[in-house]
C-alpha cells in the first residue's frame, strides 16, 4: 500500500518535558486516518511538526515518498483545534487572503471560492465582516478555507467542536466526499463516536508515546475475547436446571424477565458449538452474537492498561 | 517572497482600514492645530486685559515716564487731594493709583511714593514700575556724576563675546544647543514612532492569538515572516498616517494663518518686553541680516545628507529592533492587560535616551557619556542623531564612533531579532497564562 505519510521514530521534547518519544506512523493514502489519545497526549505536537510549525528533535518524515519539505505546505491542508479568523476583516477578502497564503492565484482562489459559497449557500456572506457571523458560519468558512487549494493530506483537530448536529452532518459528508476524490484524511479527536463511523485505520497516541496503531477492524478483532450476548427464552419449568447448567460457563451478567434470559457469556476460545448445544437444550436461542469491541472500549481500555502496568 | 508581500499588504490595509486609525489621522492635526490656535487665542486673552493704573504726580519729576505698554496704561489725575484720587480710582474699578508726592529732590520723591492697589498686584506690574523709576533715577545719579544721557546710552551698550575654533573658524553662541535641538528632533521623531506603532505591532499580533487565527496562518507561512510582514506592514501604515499628519498640520496651519490673520509670534513672547525704542522694519530686517546670518549659514552648514542618511539608518534598524521586541511580547501574552511588565523595560533605555539626550548632549555632545550612550544599541538611534549635526571628524563625531555605533546597531539588530522570533514563534501557539522571564528564557532553547 501507497501511504502518503510515514513517520520514523519522531521525538519532540520541550524544556525537560517530552511531547513525543520515538513515534512512528505510517499513514496510508486515499483514507481516513484516525489520530486518537487523551487531552495532552502529544497529538496536536505531532500535526504541528508535518505541518512545519514545529520541527522534530530527531527523526524524520517522509511525505508521498519525499522527505518532508517547506514546498509540501502547499499540498497539505490544517484546521488546528485551536482556530478562528480575523474578526474585522471581511469573509471574501479573508478567504482570498488565506487561499494565496497556501499558493493559490487570486483568480483561482475566487473561482473556487465561488463554487463553495454556492454549494454551502453562502454567497451572500462575502461581503459580510467574521464577527458578523455565528461561531457555526465562521466554522464554515474555516473549513472552507481549508480544503479550498485541494491538498493531498488534510489535517483535521477535532473538526466538528463549534458545530451544531446539522452542520457537523453537512462537514462529516464534505469529508467523506474530499476522501472520495482521493484525499488523504488525518482525523484526531478524542470523540470517539465519530471514530467509528469515519476512521478505516486508527493510532493511539499516549503520554507522548504510540501504544497502538493498524486497521480499525483488525484492532477490533484483536480486542475480541469471545464475549458473546445470548437471548435466551426458555419454558418454566427449565429455569433452575439452566441457572446449573451456566454454573459451567463464565458468565459475565446475566437477567431473567419471565424466561426471556439476556446472557452475557465468556468462552475460552472461539468455538461456540459446545454452549450453543447446551444453550439450546433449556430453549430457544433468539440470539447469538459476538461483542465487538467498540473503539470507545479499546481507547479506554490501552489507555488504562497503560497506566496500571506501566 | 510574495507571500511576505501579501502579509504586508494585509496588515497594512487591516491598519489604514481600521476605522480609529482613520479617525485618529484625520483628527489629530485638526487637534494640534486647534490647540496651536487656542494657546494663541488664551495669549491674546490674557494680554487683552489691560490694567489701568491712575498716575497722581504732585512732583515736578517723572512726568515723561509712563508709557502704555501691552498690560497697563496709566491715567493721570490732576488737582485733586491723594483722598480723592483713591476714591476715584476705586469707582471707576481701575487697577490702581500711584501716589508721587510732592518735593524737590527726585531720590526723596521716589522713596515716599506709594501704588495703591485693592488686591496685591503681581510681581510684572511692580517689577515694571520698579524698572521705569530706576532708569530715570540713575540717569539723573549719572548727571549728577556728569554724565550725559547721550554718554550713558554709549555706557549701556552690551558686550558679545567672539567665539572661533582653533582653526579660525568663526563659531556663534547658542549653535551647539540648536544643532543638538535638530538632531533630538530627528532622535525624538524615531522614539515617538517606536512607541507608538511598536504598541500596534503588538496589538496587532495578541489580536492573532486571541481570534486564534495564528496556527492557521503559520501552517502557511513561516512564522518569522508573519513577523517581518506585520512589522513592516504595520510600519507603513504607520509612515502613511505620519505623512498625512505633517503635511495636512502644516497646511491647516498655513490657511488658519492665512484667513484668520493670527500672529503665531505671540508664541515667542518675546515681543511683549522688548525693550527699548521699537525699531523700524528695515532696521529690524538689517539686524536679521547682521546677527541672524551666521546661525543660517551655520544651519546650511550642518552636514544634512548625512543626518539624513543616518536618520534613516538608525531609524530603520532601531524600529525593527524594538518592534520586533514589542512582537514578541504580544506573542508571549495572551491580553494587553498582560503586557505591563514586559513594556516597562523596553521604554526605559528609550526614555533614558531622551533624558540623556537633553540633559549631558546638549552642553556636551562629545563628552563620555553622549559617547557611551550614542554606542549603545539600545540608545544609540536616538543619541547618535543628537550628536551629528555637528559633522564627523574634526570638531563632530568622530568617523570610527558612528561606524561602531553602527556596526553595533546592526550586531544587536540580528541578535535581537533573532532572539525575539524565537520567542515569538513559542508563544504564538501558548495560551492561557502569563509568562516569567524565567519561561520565556525557556522558550529560547525550544
Amino acid at each position: 500500500m501507497h501511504h502518503i505519510l510515514v513517520a520514523q521514530n519522531v521525538s519532540k521534547s520541550y524544556g525537560d518535558f517530552k511531547a513525543l518519544s520515538n513515534v512512528s506512523l505510517e499513514i496510508p493514502e486515499n483514507k481516513i486516518y484516525g489520530l486518537l489519545g487523551p487531552n495532552g497526549a502529544g497529538k496536536t505536537t505531532f500535526i504541528r511538526i508535518i505541518n512545519q510549525i514545529i520541527y522534530p528533535d530527531t527523526g524524520q518524515l517522509i511525505f508521498d515518498g519525499k522527505p518532508l519539505a517547506p514546498e509540501h505546505i502547499a499540498t497539505i491542508g490544517y484546521l488546528p483545534e485551536e482556530r478562528g479568523l480575523y474578526k474585522s476583516m471581511k469573509v471574501g477578502e479573508q478567504a482570498l487572503y488565506l487561499a494565496q497564503l497556501k499558493g493559490l492565484s487570486r483568480t483561482e482562489a475566487k473561482k473556487r471560492l465561488k463554487d463553495w459559497f454556492e454549494r454551502f449557500e453562502i454567497g451572500e456572506w462575502w461581503d459580510k465582516k467574521i464577527q458578523e457571523l455565528s461561531k457555526g458560519m465562521a466554522q464554515k468558512i474555516q473549513f472552507i478555507v481549508t480544503v479550498l487549494h485541494k491538498p493531498k493530506l488534510l489535517i483535521f483537530d477535532e473538526p466538528f467542536s463549534g458545530f451544531d448536529p446539522i452542520n457537523a452532518n453537512i462537514i462529516k459528508d464534505e469529508i467523506l466526499r474530499l476522501k472520495e476524490e482521493g484525499t488523504s484524511i488525518i482525523f484526531s479527536t478524542h470523540r470517539m463516536e465519530s471514530v467509528e463511523e469515519l476512521c478505516e485505520y486508527i493510532a493511539l497516541i499516549h503520554k507522548s508515546e504510540k501504544i497502538l496503531d493498524g486497521k480499525l477492524s483488525e484492532i477490533k478483532n484483536a480486542y475480541k475475547n469471545n464475549v458473546f450476548n445470548v437471548l435466551l427464552q426458555t419454558e418454566e419449568p427449565k429455569n433452575g436446571l439452566l441457572k446449573d447448567s451456566l454454573e459451567k460457563f463464565n458468565i459475565l451478567s446475566s437477567s431473567a424477565d419471565e424466561g426471556n434470559w439476556s446472557i452475557s457469556i465468556q468462552l475460552p476460545s472461539t468455538d461456540t458449538k459446545g454452549v450453543l448445544a447446551e444453550l439450546s437444550k433449556y430453549g430457544n436461542v433468539s440470539k447469538f452474537e459476538e461483542v465487538i469491541p467498540s473503539a470507545n472500549d479499546i481507547f479506554i481500555k490501552t489507555v488504562n492498561g497503560k497506566e496500571h502496568h506501566g | 517572497m510574495d507571500k511576505l508581500g501579501l502579509i504586508v499588504k494585509r496588515e497594512y490595509l487591516a491598519k489604514v482600514r481600521n476605522k480609529s486609525f482613520i479617525i485618529m489621522t484625520i483628527l489629530s492635526p485638526i487637534l494640534i492645530v486647534g490647540m496651536i490656535l487656542l494657546i494663541v487665542y488664551l495669549t491674546k486673552v490674557n494680554d487683552g486685559e489691560k490694567r489701568i493704573i491712575t498716575v497722581l504726580n504732585e512732583s515736578s519729576f517723572f512726568n515723561n515716564e509712563f508709557k502704555p505698554t501691552r498690560g497697563i496704561s496709566y491715567v493721570h489725575l490732576r488737582d485733586i487731594s491723594l483722598s480723592q484720587a483713591k476714591d476715584s480710582t476705586m469707582t471707576l474699578g481701575y487697577f490702581g493709583l500711584l501716589h508721587i508726592p510732592e518735593g524737590d529732590d527726585m531720590e526723596e520723591v521716589a522713596q515716599s511714593t506709594y501704588l495703591f492697589t485693592k488686591e496685591n498686584p503681581n510681581t510684572t506690574v511692580t517689577e515694571g514700575l520698579e524698572r521705569l523709576f530706576q532708569k530715570t533715577l540713575r540717569l539723573k545719579r549719572l548727571e549728577l556724576l556728569g554724565v550725559s544721557s547721550d554718554e550713558f546710552t554709549g555706557i549701556e551698550k552690551p558686550f558679545v563675546m567672539n567665539l572661533a575654533t582653533f582653526d579660525g573658524e568663526r563659531s556663534i553662541k547658542g549653535i551647539t544647543e540648536i544643532k543638538a535641538f535638530i538632531g533630538g528632533a530627528f532622535g525624538y521623531a524615531i522614539m515617538m514612532f517606536i512607541i507608538i506603532y511598536g504598541g500596534f505591532v503588538m496589538r496587532s499580533v495578541i489580536e492573532e492569538k486571541t481570534s486564534r487565527i495564528i496556527e492557521v496562518i503559520i501552517s502557511s507561512v513561516k512564522p518569522f515572516q508573519l513577523m517581518l510582514g506585520k512589522i513592516v506592514g504595520t510600519s507603513l501604515a504607520g509612515l502613511t498616517q505620519f505623512i498625512i499628519w505633517i503635511v495636512s498640520a502644516s497646511l491647516l496651519l498655513f490657511l488658519v494663518v492665512l484667513f484668520f490673520g493670527i500672529d503665531l509670534s505671540v508664541l515667542s513672547g518675546e515681543t511683549s518686553i522688548a525693550p527699548g525704542p521699537v525699531r523700524s522694519a528695515s532696521e529690524f530686517s538689517a539686524i536679521v541680516d547682521e546677527d541672524l546670518l551666521p546661525y543660517t549659514r551655520e544651519i546650511l552648514n550642518i552636514p544634512w545628507g548625512l543626518l539624513i542618511g543616518s536618520f534613516l539608518i538608525y531609524f530603520i534598524l532601531g524600529y525593527l529592533i524594538y518592534s520586533s521586541i514589542y512582537a514578541a511580547i504580544g506573542a508571549a501574552v495572551d491580553n494587553e492587560t498582560d503586557t505591563q511588565q514586559f513594556i516597562f523595560p523596553i521604554i526605559l533605555p528609550l526614555m533614558l535616551a531622551i533624558y540623556v539626550g537633553f540633559f549631558s548632549v546638549f552642553s556636551n555632545p562629545h563628552g563620555p557619556i553622549a559617547v557611551g550612550f550614542s554606542l549603545f544599541p539600545l540608545t544609540s538611534p536616538i543619541v547618535m542623531l543628537m550628536r551629528l549635526p555637528g559633522g564627523i571628524g574634526e570638531g563632530g563625531v568622530p568617523l570610527w564612533q558612528l561606524l561602531l555605533s553602527i556596526a553595533l546597531l546592526i550586531g544587536a539588530f540580528l541578535g535581537i531579532v533573532w532572539l525575539a522570533s524565537k520567542i515569538y514563534r513559542v508563544g504564538i501557539l501558548m495560551y492561557g497564562k502569563r509568562p516569567t522571564y524565567k519561561e520565556l528564557f525557556k522558550w529560547l532553547k525550544y
